[in-house]
């Protein structure tokens, strides 16, 4: 398990926690970060700026320190 | 009269749904329950006239966004006969939840599947008979953006608008909003059932070009060509048709309205034509400039571009408290602070939308740019006059990011920068010129309403008392001048250039008008005679208080509409007076200790 923040650029993961507050968390469910759900890092900007990354069939942009509040683990297969 | 809201996800062509529905029958009203306009229309469905509402664009019932309580204390306020829903098909695996957060409630529903093309090109298939049989609504998939399935989805509507059931019970919903948690699993059920989805999409073209757009290196560096080339188009195309407008409001007054009001009292025909028609034909010529930035404005905004520009700033501006989409409002503020102000709508949480306003009036728009061409024209030579223009410009983006780094503690954002990244897309001409209008449309009425105001009362205070010539030192503003005179005196500004400091304070484009009353010279003749009053240091003490101070008051009056808070305009105004006395008290005296 690692953050989400750590993952490298294409490498596919599995959401397995999600440590946020309740506003933080509802906003992550609601654009589809759910436990059990796969994720990838499409790029990552400049001077540690934004990542952006895709689940399923949406991308969402997010911060570093957000990212690292969501746990995935590596697609072993 | 029935009520119908329409909802939906953000991106999903919500507006440009509304907008085909109602044509441009729209406005802005207000409703019990919420503090934000929401924008209605009346139209006709099944023999039924209702009110069709265009709720914010939300993720979901129960979040906690400024939006979210929108439509939550809008449901739990008033009665509703029908909620069409819009939802992405190619991204209904999640957006479905909205529709089952509805039926929960046991709102007459129709479920509108937008974008069905791009489900298809991913190879996204829908089998919509069985899922509204499933939901047991109608689901019918349609093109906001070509009308395409739009009719009979309205069919559908009517038919449900036609059974005349009763409206909901707000308190009943009210309630009910408190709870449920079954909605996700019977979501996935429901996806697993009648949705199959490709595991990787099949269509990248968005892909391939945010590889460019979005390239590590070259993305700013496009970022700005692009911002460069978006201003320049809108000025080189719309600055002739200003011009135009301009020259037909001088001829229309002086060859009709002159003679019109020959007959009428002096101080009548003054306040009518100095007044009133001066001011609002100042306005109506800056109406091509405003129209062309909508239309590109909102083409850009449809185009999911504004996103990765976001993307490409965030990292510089979360050092000063903003986020990426802050920039670009900055950037938008050197055509008109007005719209600029407007398009912080679309950030969500508040401290961030009030610093990000706080910012905007301090970026040197058109019309101060007319001022500063013109007193540079005056004062420096041709060799020197782009550096100077370059200084102005320089100062400006240094006072925002004063500004901002001042200020943000004071609005801490608890939000987190979390933006979904849509496909591109490109608008239709007709979605385009429909939502240019709307802005339009209430821009003017704010701004003529402002302008009537603000220039008769410029007007009065110059010609009154009315026993000493207009404008000088014996009048209203003249008195106004000579008391100011303590405060402006260190800053190298006369008594002269005092009052088209004031006169600035309405609008930045009477600066010109009003030192040609004062002087009571015109074009060259008024540059060599402010050229031999002042000399070049006041003439940059006076620009740099210019570009500072408040810009004119229909960004006031936007500030205000758009904070809905009095103490904030206020905070505005005064922040930026301090501020502009300041740097030009630093730099007046400053360079005279330096000997100039």
């Amino acid at each position: 398990m690692r953050p989400l923040s750590q993952l490298n650029i294409a490498q596919p993961a599995i959401i397995s926690a999600i440590e946020a507050d309740e506003s933080l968390f509802n906003r992550l469910s609601a654009l589809g970060f759910r436990v059990g759900k796969t994720i990838r890092i499409i790029r990552r900007a400049n001077f540690n700026g934004p990542l952006q990354v895709r689940l399923g069939t949406t991308d969402v942009i997010l911060r570093h320190t957000d990212a690292a509040r969501i746990q995935v683990n590596l697609n072993e297969h | 009269m029935k009520r119908i809201a329409l909802l939906g996800m953000p991106n999903t062509g919500k507006s440009t749904l509304f907008n085909r529905i109602s044509g441009a029958s729209a406005r802005v009203g207000n409703w019990p329950g919420i503090t934000v306009d929401l924008m209605s229309a009346k139209i006709l469905i099944g023999g039924h006239i209702a009110d069709l509402i265009d709720l914010p664009g939300i993720y979901d019932l129960h979040g906690f966004s400024e939006d979210e309580q929108v439509v939550r204390h809008f449901l739990a306020n008033n009665a509703v006969d029908l909620v069409i829903i819009l939802l992405n098909s190619s991204q209904i695996d999640r957006q479905l939840s909205l529709v089952l957060q509805i039926k929960k409630l046991n709102i007459q529903a129709v479920l509108a599947l937008n974008m069905a093309d791009e489900a298809k090109q991913s190879g996204i298939t829908i089998d919509t008979d069985n899922l509204a049989s499933a939901l047991a609504m109608p689901v019918l998939q349609i093109s906001a953006k070509y009308g395409d399935g739009l009719p009979k989805a309205l069919q559908a509507a009517a038919q449900i608008i036609n059974q005349n059931q009763l409206p909901t019970d707000p308190q009943l919903i009210s309630r009910k909003l408190q709870a449920d948690h079954q909605i996700e699993r019977e979501m996935d059920t429901l996806i697993q059932k009648y949705v199959q989805i490709p595991t990787t999409l099949t269509d990248n073209t968005t892909d391939k070009i945010d590889r460019i757009l979005l390239h590590k290196w070259f993305g700013l560096p496009l970022f700005f060509v692009a911002m460069f080339l978006f201003f320049q188009f809108i000025f080189s195309v719309g600055k002739p048709l200003q011009d135009l407008l301009a020259w037909a409001f001088r001829i229309l007054r002086s060859d009709v309205l002159n003679s019109l009001f020959a007959n009428s009292p002096a101080w009548f025909s003054g306040l009518m034509l100095d007044g009133v028609y001066n001011g609002l034909a100042t306005v109506a010529a800056f109406v091509p400039i405003i129209v062309l930035f909508f239309l590109v404005m909102s083409m850009v905004e449809d185009s999911g571009y504004l996103s990765r520009a976001a993307f490409l700033m965030d990292a510089l501006m979360a050092k000063m408290g903003l986020d990426g989409r802050g920039f670009v409002m900055m950037l938008m503020g050197f055509g008109c602070n007005v719209p600029a102000l407007m398009g912080t709508r679309i950030m969500r949480s508040r401290p961030m939308r009030l610093l990000t306003m706080l910012v905007i009036p301090l970026s040197l728009c058109s019309a101060r740019l007319q001022v500063f061409i013109f007193i540079i024209a005056a004062l420096f030579t041709a060799q020197q006059a782009p550096i100077i223009l370059f200084a102005l410009y320089v100062t400006s983006f240094f006072t925002m990011f004063l500004t901002a780094l001042l200020f943000q503690g004071q609005y801490k954002n608890s939000e987190p920068f979390l933006l979904e990244l849509p496909p591109y897309r490109f608008p239709t001409p007709r979605q385009i010129v429909l939502r240019g209008w709307q802005e339009v449309k209430h821009f003017l009425i704010r701004a003529s309403k402002f302008i009537i105001i603000g220039v008769v009362l410029v007007w009065a205070l110059t010609n009154f008392p009315s026993d000493v010539p207009p404008a000088s030192a014996g009048t209203i503003a003249g008195q106004i001048g000579l008391l100011f005179a303590p405060v402006l005196d260190p800053i190298g500004i006369n008594t002269q250039l005092a009052i088209a400091l004031i006169f600035g304070f309405v609008a930045k484009e009477i600066v010109i008008g009003a030192l040609a009353v004062i002087y009571g010279l015109q074009g060259e003749a008024l540059m060599a005679q402010m050229a031999s009053q002042i000399d070049w240091v006041q003439a940059m003490s006076f620009m740099l208080f210019t570009l500072i101070y408040t810009p004119c008051l229909s960004t006031i009056a936007t500030l205000k509409n758009e904070s809905k808070s009095s103490g904030f305009m206020w905070l505005s105004i005064a922040w930026s007076l301090s501020l502009a006395w300041v740097v030009s008290f630093v730099f007046y005296q400053g360079a005279r200790a330096l000997g100039f």
